[in-house]
């Protein structure tokens, strides 16, 4: 059964130093919330795991929380570069980070593995990349009924996964609609499954075969809304592209970078407050 | 009317996709083009994403690749991974369209590294669905704005192969797709030469000249025999191509022209 906690607790009981973490969320339903929680907790030495860093590991880099990033796609979507991201890589700033480069369907299917139980994922890719080649993860296997060489990858298993849905009920069952990603994948990868939600309801009407997370999978349960934000919740709110542009000239440079997480992030006591401060802010500038 | 190179690019590649045919759509210039096509010559083209939206009918250009209007005009929405595995690996696309940072002769696409991998000149986004679109797409079209930079002699990184080093290999690599058919830049359209499968120069852009595109060129680019000058674009084309910027423009906030 998941326990409905805050995020701080959550948090706090379920991500440790060293982990192995997911924050999953394809475009939409990005967990930012829990980004932030993990900077304010000031956790350490965590290996990343996310198809499309974005701005939330964009600022969980910047924020010295990685020691190794997994991904597939690292650009900040419409506007370019995820320059925390960029300066770790080129320039070790704040230190060095790892990383080890997939492709998306080699990490979708790495998840759907990882769900599975299964130590590996099949499938047909990378013949002629280069990618292998930087990426000794990436092995081959021969099919045993056709002889077909087929990429082989390992399962994404995480200690931890965190998503954000839109709606739980008051046991901590979780529905979530609209573009799903790889949300369920990484949340039965994992060993413990966080969800931020947008509410908490006594009924989930959830339709036949729509997504829910029955409780008994997940960990915890943490109303949050608005915890998708720069990124969007189907049917609540949507995508703040601005805020995706405004990141650019921010996360540029190390000191710009350095004050909005002290101010934003560290400076705040939870997403609420981040929240308030961030209204405030927008409103003074207009 | 008068219109820009990069509305030709957009107009050129938005032609070559045949009403009907199932697309797996890259964000940026491939979703423009794709819908412009949707929106004139191919009102029934199937535009995939690989978020998740299957038969996705924008009104405006997403600006991410998992924009929520994607998934509310789409006939499906399913998730990531059967997108890549069912839809993709399963072989029920037709055409898959591809940007690109780099490209080479043998439609090679880079979009991993600029420099050396371990200590980047340039670190670029990486791979996203790009390599398995162009291994199991039955056809690939590349669209991206031609100059020395893109279009190299010898790419840093291949991230997603073309035909690899030209002639059969990409056949003995065993990929199922056919590969790149055809690189449509704003200069000019660019195809496969029978045999040696390197891009040579079949159709050049209204008022652009020889010596502009072997300027824009990495490698020393070759001139199909029977070479062709694109039809500029109709008014309709151009027409449809503004509204839709306009609607996107308004929708995201941005400057005209900047989607």
């Amino acid at each position: 059964m998941a326990a409905i906690l805050s995020l701080r607790d959550a948090v706090q009981q379920f991500v440790h130093d060293g982990d192995t973490v997911a924050l999953e969320g394809f475009t939409h339903l990005i967990p930012t919330a829990a980004g932030h929680e993990i900077i304010r907790q000031n956790k350490r030495d965590l290996t990343l795991v996310r198809m499309t860093p974005d701005l939330i590991y964009d600022q969980l880099i910047g924020a010295g929380c990685a020691r190794r990033l997994v991904f597939s796609w690292g650009g900040n979507p419409g506007v370019g570069s995820l320059h925390r991201l960029r300066d770790a890589v080129e320039k070790q700033w704040p230190h060095a980070i790892e990383i080890e480069e997939h492709s998306h369907a080699d990490l979708a299917n790495a998840y759907v593995a990882g769900a599975s139980g299964l130590p590996f994922a099949v499938l047909r890719a990378y013949a002629g990349s280069d990618l292998p080649k930087v990426n000794p993860l990436i092995k081959s296997v021969t099919c045993p009924f056709t002889g077909e060489v087929l990429a082989a990858v390992p399962s994404v298993r995480p200690d931890v996964t965190v998503i954000h849905a839109q709606k739980a009920d008051r046991k901590g069952n979780v529905l979530l609609w609209g573009i799903l990603g790889v949300q369920k994948e990484a949340a039965l990868a994992a060993k413990r499954c966080i969800v931020t939600v947008e509410e908490i309801v006594d009924d989930l009407n959830a339709p036949m075969n729509a997504c829910v997370l029955p409780t008994w999978a997940l960990s915890a349960v943490c109303l949050v809304p608005g915890g998708a934000h720069p990124s969007y919740a189907h049917g609540y709110y949507e995508r703040d592209n601005r805020f995706y542009q405004a990141w650019d000239p921010i996360a540029r440079s190390r000191e710009a970078f350095s004050a909005w997480v002290d101010t934003y992030i560290r400076g705040t006591a939870d997403f609420d407050a981040f929240k308030a401060k961030l209204a405030s802010t927008v409103e003074a500038a207009q | 009317m008068s219109y820009s190179t990069a509305e030709m690019m957009t107009v050129a590649a938005a032609r070559r996709l045949r009403n009907g045919a199932v697309c797996f759509v890259g964000i940026g210039l491939p979703s423009k083009a794709a819908n412009l096509a949707r929106l004139t010559s191919s009102p029934d083209v199937v535009l995939i994403y690989e978020s998740g939206p299957i038969g996705a009918k924008p009104s405006v250009l997403p600006l991410s690749i998992g924009d929520g209007e994607l998934a509310e005009t789409a006939d499906t929405v399913v998730p990531t991974g059967e997108i890549f595995r069912y839809w993709l690996q399963g072989g029920r696309i037709d055409v898959g369209f591809l940007g690109a940072a780099q490209v080479d002769r043998f439609g090679n696409i880079n979009t991993t590294v600029v420099g050396d991998y371990h200590a980047p000149r340039t670190r670029l986004p990486g791979a996203g669905g790009a390599p398995e679109i162009a291994g199991s797409a039955k056809q690939v079209l590349i669209i991206l704005k031609q100059s020395p930079r893109a279009f190299v002699e010898k790419l840093d990184f291949i991230t997603s192969v073309g035909h690899g080093e030209g002639g059969d290999s990409r056949k003995r690599l065993g990929l199922p797709g056919a590969g790149p058919v055809g690189i449509i830049t704003d200069l000019c359209i660019m195809e496969p030469e029978a045999g040696s499968n390197e891009f040579v120069v079949t159709s050049m852009h209204p008022g652009v000249t020889r010596e502009q595109i072997v300027a824009a060129t990495g490698w020393a680019v070759r001139f199909a025999d029977d070479l062709q000058h694109t039809a500029a674009p109709s008014d309709t084309e151009l027409s449809a191509l503004r509204d839709l910027e306009a609607r996107t423009a308004q929708a995201h906030g941005q400057a005209p022209g900047e989607a």
